[in-house]
């Protein structure tokens, strides 16, 4: 965890108390909406189909126990009793009141929670691995970085009014679990020839209607170098990123118009002029930043603890989910557990207060307090005691999030669409609740293996259908729901984008594609081993064109 | 974004004004008389592009108590009832299509 100091807090609660006045005045019509739509959206409410929706930030994907109790309470008394993960790190309440907001934000104030930035022009929500500082083929904890970085650039007067917005990631293991090349910028971090470590930096990566990989600009930035970089890429992107057609002002349009090479020249002029000046990293700076991070005080445990083997052969639920749910942690004896917010029939990533509660609770008993939201919206609790996973995965079974799906057919990812969405064509929720029920028997599911559903009910992407390993895009025609069918994307350090397998299918017909597209992987695979996207990248989407529309 | 009143309005069919309230975000639309309903079936149809930009613009003016107003399609059944002219104003006025999380069995 983290530890936010009174700098922090004192900045979050003059927040709310500047936004109780606006809300305020806006009430009383001494604003208009006009006037008063940018001031909500800096603090991230934003109007859907129907109500005011609230988006809090959760940087880099980690929470406290205090902090998801505080969800919880205010899902129950100012929304309807749920919350939603999104792919970014952030939790949204989609009913919420504009004449509660103020008192909504102030609740989460109380936990150092807020919506900053998590809308507008500026740099959103840092994101990184969900298993920060616990994964064992971790380099070292990107968080400290993530953090330093939000630090900065958090009310940063010259970034906050950028062409667009700006996401950034960070990533330090070996997997990418952040999805870096989607980000507008992305920080890798490796080890160099002369063993030090430094920052692969990338930038120009975003789906949406035009959508791109990030390019790497430069493999390998000092650690002292990294704000006075990231401020170099902002400013050139601030200069020259395009404010006259929203469709163009992601940077990625810039460093795709531009050219990687010289968008990086580009930066590179304009970082000689700061890196040595103030933004150059004191060691002692980032020291304080880390000493901040609090990690457990882990016991000296058993790595294969007896009663863990005994258990796994009494029950095969608890042995599936074992092997599905459950990863290895960098400390022996620990594991990191994963929560599947994905039942069959379900909404991707929503989790009702009653779970929320239920989970900061388990959290405290089993996870030294601590609760990590991943972009694939689920949960984990990142330091459980290997002899406490029977206890645990009752516990979690008894509200719904021991589902053994993590990874496969039925962990789908996926935008609210056009049932919460002002800016769908279609909707998402829907289809991913009718293919999680032609999956359900597990059995198919684990034969199938490894296979990522991905949904957006627009082009915006939020779904992040471009990078599913299956990626489904609602579109309208003719006033009717259609879907466009993508395979072979994948978000992952070998990212890539999905290739089109043929004319959009309608609503009704979506998961009967999605069972032939399983089908036909099952026959064209070389052996149960191979993957399928592996299976799509040897042989192309032809094949599976072939089968989807055949019987069309 | 081209404000309601600047775009070109084409009617080919019953429309309502609809907006969101300001205080809690409700789906509403404009009545005859001036005020606003979250019924539909006490909203004000048009049925021609001149009623509906006069409803507009009387909408467009009322920036206190409803934000965000547009014309949407309706239908009007056999038995005169009118019901929303496509899914996402379906949706608007019904909600989601899908079962809330708390009544999901959790």
């Amino acid at each position: 965890m983290y530890i936010y100091d009174a700098f922090d807090r004192t900045l979050v609660a003059e927040r709310v108390a500047e936004f109780r006045d606006q809300v305020a005045r806006r009430l009383s019509g001494e604003l208009t909406e006009e006037e008063f739509k940018p001031l909500r959206l800096m603090n991230g409410v934003y109007l859907q189909l129907h109500a005011y929706m609230l988006r809090i930030a959760i940087p880099y994907g980690t929470l406290s126990s205090d902090q998801l109790r505080k969800l919880a309470y205010v899902a129950r008394k100012y929304d309807r009793g749920y919350g939603h993960f999104t792919t970014r790190q952030n939790i949204q309440f989609h009913w919420i009141k504009l004449e509660e907001l103020p008192d909504a934000m102030a609740a989460l104030a109380e936990s150092g929670m807020h919506g900053m930035q998590t809308s507008g022009n500026c740099v959103r929500n840092l994101t990184t691995d969900q298993w920060a500082g616990v994964a064992p083929d971790e380099l070292e904890d990107p968080r400290i970085w993530a953090e330093l970085i939000r630090q900065h650039v958090t009310l940063h007067p010259e970034f906050s009014f950028m062409p667009r917005k700006f996401k950034i990631a960070v990533g330090s293991s070996h997997h990418d679990r952040a999805a870096l090349r989607i980000h507008d910028l992305a920080l890798q971090l490796h080890r160099n020839g002369a063993g030090e470590t430094g920052f692969e930096v990338m930038v120009g990566g975003g789906l949406g209607r035009t959508p791109f990989l990030a390019k790497t600009i430069k493999p390998f930035l000092p650690k002292r170098d990294v704000l006075s970089y990231v401020e170099a890429v902002l400013r050139t992107y601030n200069q020259f990123g395009r404010r006259d057609n929203i469709y163009k002002a992601r940077i990625k349009i810039l460093v795709h118009e531009l050219g990687a090479e010289a968008f990086a020249k580009e930066v590179d002029a304009e970082w000689q002029s700061i890196k040595d000046g103030a933004l150059a990293l004191d060691p002692a700076a980032v020291s304080e930043i880390s000493g901040r991070f609090i990690y457990p005080d882990y016991e000296r445990l058993d790595g294969k603890p007896p009663q863990l083997g005994q258990a796994r052969r009494a029950d095969r639920r608890f042995d599936v989910w074992m092997d599905n749910a459950v990863a290895d942690h960098k400390v022996p004896g620990y594991a990191i557990v994963t929560l599947s917010l994905k039942p069959e029939g379900g909404t991707p990533g929503d989790a009702t207060a009653v779970q929320m509660d239920a989970i900061a609770d388990l959290a405290d008993r089993y996870s030294f307090g601590e609760i990590r939201v991943g972009h694939e919206q689920n949960l984990a609790l990142p330091h459980v005691a290997k002899r406490d996973l029977p206890d645990l995965w009752r516990a979690l079974d008894a509200i719904g999030v021991a589902t053994p799906n993590v990874g496969l057919v039925s962990d789908i990812i996926s935008c609210p669409g056009l049932d919460y969405c002002s800016l769908a064509n279609a909707r998402s929720i829907p289809i991913a609740q009718e293919i999680t029920r032609r999956f359900s028997k597990l059995d198919l599911q684990r034969d199938l293996g490894r296979l990522h559903i991905n949904i957006s009910g627009c082009i915006n992407a939020c779904g992040h259908h471009h990078v599913g390993h299956i990626g489904i895009l609602g579109v309208e025609k003719n006033g009717e729901e259609f879907y466009q069918i993508t395979l072979g994307g994948k978000a992952d350090s070998a990212a890539e984008l999905g290739a089109l397998i043929g004319p959009a299918v309608p609503y009704a017909k979506v998961a009967d594609v999605v069972e032939d597209i399983a089908a036909a992987y099952l026959e064209l695979r070389e052996h149960p081993e191979e993957l399928f996207i592996d299976t799509v990248r040897r042989i192309g989407v032809e094949p599976f064109r072939e089968r989807v529309y055949a019987a069309r | 974004m081209t404000s309601p009143l600047e775009q070109k309005i084409r009617i080919t069919g019953p429309v309502v004004v609809t907006a969101n309230r300001v205080g809690d975000g409700a789906v509403v639309y404009r009545r005859a008389d001036g005020g606003w309903t979250t019924q539909l079936a006490s909203a004000a149809v048009a049925t021609s592009a001149s009623t509906a930009r006069d409803l507009i613009k009387e909408a467009a003016a009322d920036d206190l108590r409803a934000v965000g107003p547009y014309i949407a399609p309706v239908k009007l059944t056999a038995a005169g009832e009118l019901r929303p002219g496509n899914l996402r104003e379906a949706i608007r006025l019904g909600g989601p299509t899908i079962e809330l999380p708390v009544t999901f069995g959790i």
